[in-house]
């Protein structure tokens, strides 16, 4: 994973419980440009453990002068956005991996539809840039529970093809209306909640829209669960997984050494053969095939977990 | 480091030669003394070995001149050649970006480029060339930008676009080909135009090596070698033209094989594209005569084990099948059986 150690240049709050970080070279350099949906993964060295979570870019895709995130705080999460919320203050240095994008536009669509739900506005906010910049057709909803939450509206220029639908205000997605109705050749962008996503795929399997015209990202964190133990077939080792661990991280944590870029169960360099499983394993990615999965020869550690009697991975 | 520019012909008189110096640099793609079909990736970029071909990013070396004219002569005739599908073309400027940037911070005496903003300004000194142009403006260049800037650069380019978990191939420059074409593969996703390779397919090479492609990152690019077997030392090997460089199989004999025969290597890089997320598939063809190759010792005994041991199949894919006794008739000449050192590089 190439990385770049960065500054923090700004902390700003959007909501109560969104940030907004902003990271620069140390020295001024530019970095690299990206696409639109593209994310970073972001090191954060807490105590004994490094943690590291994805975010998705919302600065201008075309400038290199910084990158910017939101996170949305969450109490009941793992620790990684509750460090960046009370931690990490401006001067501050972090390490950052260079953008990779797991979630990019269609060039070839005749037009796009973004639909957002809640933090899942943050891929759409270079998006709408790159696309404005390109001057192709687009519209963009974004659905939030109130004003006071939408930490989108400070990141969202003003523009018309920009609709807001406030569920506090009595405006809610007519997922049925947007989709209808769009010329032929359009393709459709989900991200937030699962329900939202699934609503969207069903919206659009009603309506005969072809499956490779809908594209999603479910913003996905490694589900906790109940501790396991692994064994790994190199060494012999057998390693505990904690309930607020993934097993990529408690191999981390044992010094094996492993390939990941999104830790989100997408991107599929996690990928570890299963050599011996009695159990069940509970897969949580979307990288695997379903003969992979259920034949059970395959797991992904970022995300996916173990219940059973023993468990040995080819690492 | 000052680079003599050959002089020279890919058809016709074939007057191409390596001088020592390009016969000391060259990839040769074997590490061991018997070869099986993989996808072997390592890193590429900076910091490769001094002197060899791996050093720069683009690498730049004494054919560089002739290949590009060898290439405007392969367009005049068949346009086609360079293919862009519309929705392609930020990833032709990326792809332009990414080659005059490496070209001028590895060859700042050869290559310059000045950004002002937008406005760029790019001198090539080898070639003659001196553009001032507007970037992400096609309007300021002769050309597309995939075509402008590959016409300035060695080897043939896919441009791949990654979506649906898939590459496809929709934009390249495609002249100095192995049998291949990229009028045919155009929009084609990676098992389709990977369809007839033999054996590789059964054993899941494809499979990972696409899971691979699929992740390569910005700055983290890789690299392998490919390798075939060429009569004469032409670039354009492609099937359109087969009828102009096939029946030179036959020409080989006993006598000439030495200097007709060119062993073909391919170095094969993979680079994410930032505006696009596209992946730009730069396929660099070198080649040397079997006379030439075998002044290197180890790579005289280790290319007679590797020709000799190779499946059927292989030498009836890679197309030299009915040359194969001669070859191994003559390298066997200078196989003493003794030990070869690991590795692809030349012993000291
Ligand atoms: S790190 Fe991307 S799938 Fe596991």
């Amino acid at each position: 994973m190439t990385s770049l150690m960065l500054r923090v240049a700004a902390a700003e709050s959007l909501t109560p419980l969104v940030k907004r970080f902003r990271f620069e070279h140390p020295q001024g350099a530019a970095l690299p440009l990206f696409s639109g949906g593209a994310h970073v993964v972001v090191e954060m060295p807490d105590g004994e453990v490094l943690r590291r979570n994805a975010y998705s870019l919302i600065s201008d895709p075309q400038d290199g002068s910084g990158y910017e995130i939101a996170v949305r705080r969450e109490d009941g999460g793992r620790g990684g956005s509750r460090f960046m919320h009370g931690r990490v203050q401006p001067g501050d240095q972090l390490r950052i991996s260079l953008p990779l994008n797991l979630f990019a536009l269609d060039l070839r669509a005749r037009k796009h539809v973004l639909i957002a739900g809640g933090i899942g506005i943050t891929p759409f906010v270079a998006q709408v840039r790159q696309l404005l910049r390109m001057q192709l057709p687009f519209e963009l909803h974004y659905a939030a529970r109130s004003r006071a939450e939408a930490a989108g509206l400070k990141l969202l220029p003003d523009v018309p093809q920009i609709h807001v639908h406030i569920s506090d205000e009595g405006d809610h997605l007519d997922l049925g209306g947007i989709l209808s109705g769009q010329p032929l050749g359009t393709h459709v962008y989900t991200c937030g909640p699962e329900g939202l996503i699934t609503a969207v795929a069903e919206a659009g399997a009603r309506l005969g829209w072809p499956k490779t015209v809908l594209h999603s990202e479910v913003f996905q964190a490694p589900p906790p669960g109940r501790p396991f133990a692994v064994v790994l077939a190199r060494s012999g080792r057998t390693i505990e997984v904690g309930a607020h661990q993934s097993l990529l991280e408690a191999l981390e944590a044992a010094g094996v050494e492993i390939d990941w870029s999104c830790r989100g169960g997408a991107c599929g360099r996690c990928e570890t053969q299963v050599l011996s499983c009695h159990g069940r394993i509970e897969h949580h990615d979307h990288w695997l095939s379903e003969d992979d999965r259920s034949s059970q020869s395959r797991i992904m550690p970022c995300v996916s977990r173990f219940r059973g009697e023993t468990l040995i991975i080819d690492r | 480091m000052t680079i003599r520019f050959n002089d020279e012909t890919f058809r016709d008189d074939y007057s191409f030669r390596n001088s020592a110096e390009a016969i000391r640099r060259f990839p040769f793609p074997f590490d061991k003394d018997d070869y099986m079909y993989s996808v072997n990736m390592e890193p590429h970029g900076t910091g490769g070995r001094a002197g060899s071909v791996f050093e720069k990013r683009f690498d730049v070396d004494e054919h560089y001149v002739a290949e590009m004219r060898d290439r405007a002569i392969t367009l005049a005739g068949d346009p086609l050649r360079c293919q862009s599908l519309p929705h392609m073309e930020l990833a032709g400027w990326d792809l332009l970006e990414l080659i005059m940037q490496c070209k001028a911070e590895d060859y700042p005496e050869l290559f310059q480029l000045h950004r002002d903003g937008d406005r760029w300004h790019w001198i090539n000194r080898p070639l003659g060339i001196e553009q001032r142009f507007t970037f992400l403006d096609p309007t300021t260049l002769p050309c597309g930008p995939l075509e402008y800037i590959t016409r300035q650069a060695q080897g043939d380019f896919a441009v791949l676009d990654q979506r649906e978990g898939n590459l496809w191939m929709d934009a390249g420059m495609v002249t100095s080909q192995a049998d291949w074409s990229l009028d045919f593969d155009i929009g084609m996703n990676f098992f389709e135009w990977h369809a007839p390779v033999p054996k590789a397919a059964e054993m899941g090479i494809f499979q990972r090596a696409l899971k691979f492609l699929l992740a390569v990152q910005q700055g983290a690019p890789s690299r392998r070698l490919n390798w075939t077997m060429t009569v004469n030392p032409r670039l354009d090997t492609s099937p359109e033209n087969y009828h102009l460089w096939g029946p030179e199989k036959r020409t080989i004999t006993p006598e000439n094989v030495g200097a007709k025969q060119y062993l073909r290597v391919e170095l094969q890089s993979f680079w994410r594209l930032p505006r696009s997320n596209a992946l730009a598939f730069p396929i660099r063809c070198y080649l040397i005569a079997l006379e030439d190759l075998v002044t290197v010792p180890k790579w005289a005994r280790r290319l007679h084990r590797v020709i000799r041991d190779l499946p059927d199949e292989l030498a009836d894919y890679k197309g030299f099948a009915v040359n194969r006794q001669i070859i191994i008739d003559y390298l066997a000449q200078f196989d003493d059986g003794k030990p070869t050192s690991p590795g692809i590089f030349a012993d000291d």
